[in-house]
């Protein structure tokens, strides 16, 4: 199974359960290119990028707003085509890999219960009733919202929401776990706690992650490695090993003399792209 | 809590009570003709006329009837053909001129034609309701469907979700809201589309009432029908709501 194809579907076999250990999948990304067609004529979101995430990695990418994030993200998903370029996402055994998608703000179906919700994608694979509660309340646990199982997402806070969001992406076992700023709207005591969660999961599953944020901070605290974005069209500027030692903790990391400097170095490079990427909204049509 | 329930009851019942006694107290102060406008507390004894000696009860069962099946009859295929408006492109392009021009018809006017195609039988009273919300409940779906935000679908489908899926699991749910708007403007318009049928055809129903009381100046008997009238919309609204209820639990999302 070379190339996952463009813009090919990955699925999973039915009745993935959720099970710890098992290896993360790896995305390899080449010359991807994605053009959109509007009114005052095609626009670039991302050129040439390519790309190479190993299984079990977690890779952070940072980069201005409009700098193509989302979309790379939803090529690597399969929920879009590029215009040109190849996706490639592979599981060491050889497997079909899966992946599944936290996306930024409202996500959670506000017609299904906090249960319900987590129990989604076990439903669509077929897994039966009474296993896919089980599956469903073990993620609750994990991610601490037992209690309100039978809840709606209106009767819940926006860090609840963005907890049942993980835990349904969680619930299919995915070797991919994609994320597009999942916090980005949550407080910042929230944010901590959810990134510990987020921390901890990582390390006891040893799934690969993608995750997008604007914040460099949050990068540094989660990531093996940084991608920076360029301005759109958004393609990869650099590559930065993220040195802190693992198992992280928010605290270790942040009191570390090394994560001055590394974020000294990152918003340098960052800054230069935003700079970039306000003159051209400034020159632009709008 | 308990409370502020007992206040909007009080509330929602003053409005009419209001009316009523107003109407009453003008009455006896001998300020309106006893003749077009008796007193409400004088109805009393023509409702009980009414119910002995005409079965105004039949009447009422009989309108209801025609209501409902009217209402099931076009909301069900308005339901379908709205789903499928919202969800495919081509049919929406295709429906949507059709069902821009005749959403704007006083429906009443096609009631000749209805009877001309079906008779002048209960099938062209149940047609000419189910004609007068079609489009509306078709409108109204169609707008919940399209209204949906595009990240449910994009969820769905990445967890694996079939085309079948997406439709009973995303745009079903999601456009229930929008459907019960539909169907709640739709149940006043059946109301008011099959009075006014029945004060055009000879027979039963409470319009027919109505109408019959007016041509033989039997005022009373007439204000009795338009109450009658005004509590069976009133009682099909609270239907409505506790189906909505049922329907959507997790209602207060928005």
């Amino acid at each position: 199974m070379a190339e996952a194809a463009i813009g090919q579907r990955i699925t999973s076999p039915a009745g993935a359960t959720v099970a710890a250990g098992q290896r993360g999948a790896s995305v390899v990304t080449r010359g991807l290119e994605r053009r959109f067609e509007t009114p005052t004529g095609p626009v670039e979101a991302i050129h040439d990028v390519d790309l190479t995430v190993a299984p079990g990695e977690f890779c952070a990418i940072v980069g201005p707003s409009g700098c193509g994030k989302s979309t790379l993200l939803r090529l690597v998903a399969g929920l879009d085509r590029p215009t040109s370029g190849a996706v490639a996402v592979e599981r060491v055994d050889g497997g079909r890999p899966t992946n599944a998608l936290v996306f930024q703000g409202r996500s959670v179906f506000p017609w299904l219960t906090v249960r319900q919700n987590v129990a989604y994608g076990l439903k669509l694979r077929g897994v039966r009733r009474a296993r896919r509660g089980k599956a469903a309340d073990e993620l609750l646990r994990t991610v601490g919202l037992t209690s309100f199982a039978r809840a709606y997402p209106h009767q819940i806070s926006e860090g609840m929401r963005q907890r049942v969001a993980i835990a349904r992406a969680l619930a299919v076992d995915p070797d991919l776990l994609l994320m597009d700023e999942p916090f980005g709207a949550l407080d910042e005591q929230t944010r901590f706690l959810l990134q510990e969660e987020l921390l901890r999961i990582w390390e006891t599953t040893g799934k690969t992650v993608l995750f997008v944020t604007h914040s460099i901070d949050e990068a540094m605290i989660l990531a093996d490695r940084i991608l920076v974005m360029s301005a759109q069209p958004g393609t990869i500027r650099a590559a930065l090993e993220v040195p802190f030692a693992r198992p992280r903790s928010l605290t270790a990391v942040r009191s570390d003399p090394a994560f001055a400097e590394m974020f000294t170095t990152t918003w340098a490079m960052l800054r230069e792209e935003v700079t970039a990427a306000r003159q051209m909204r400034e020159a632009g049509p709008r | 809590m308990r409370r502020r329930r007992a206040i909007e009851l009080a509330l929602t019942i003053a409005a009419p009570l209001l009316i009523l006694g107003i109407w009453e107290a003008l009455a006896r102060a001998g300020r309106l003709d006893p003749i077009f406008w008796p007193a409400p507390s004088t109805l009393g004894e023509t409702v009980t006329r009414l119910v002995r000696e005409d079965d105004l009860l039949g009447d009422i069962r009989i309108s209801l009837l025609r209501i409902l099946g009217g209402f099931l009859l076009g909301a069900v295929p308005g339901v379908a053909l709205g789903l499928a408006m919202g969800l495919f492109w081509p049919v929406r392009v295709f429906f949507m001129p059709l069902a821009a021009a005749i959403y704007a018809v006083p429906k009443i006017a096609v009631l000749p034609l209805v009877i001309i195609a079906f008779g002048i039988g209960e099938l062209s009273k149940l047609v000419i309701v189910a004609i007068s919300i079609f489009f509306l409940v078709v409108l109204n779906t169609m707008g919940g469907v399209l209204a949906i935000d595009p990240m449910y679908r994009d969820v769905a489908r990445n967890l694996g979700a079939s085309r079948f899926e997406l439709f009973l699991t995303v745009a079903l749910p999601g456009a229930l809201p929008a459907i019960f708007t539909g169907l709640r403007l739709a149940l006043g318009f059946a109301l008011i589309v099959i009075v006014g049928t029945e004060f055009l055809s000879p027979g039963r129903g409470i319009g027919y009432l109505i109408w019959e009381s007016y041509q033989t100046l039997q005022i009373k008997a007439m204000l009795v029908g338009l109450i009658v009238t005004g509590l069976m919309g009133w009682a099909l609204t609270l239907l409505l709501d506790v189906i909505e209820r049922v329907a959507i639990p997790w209602r207060g999302a928005e």
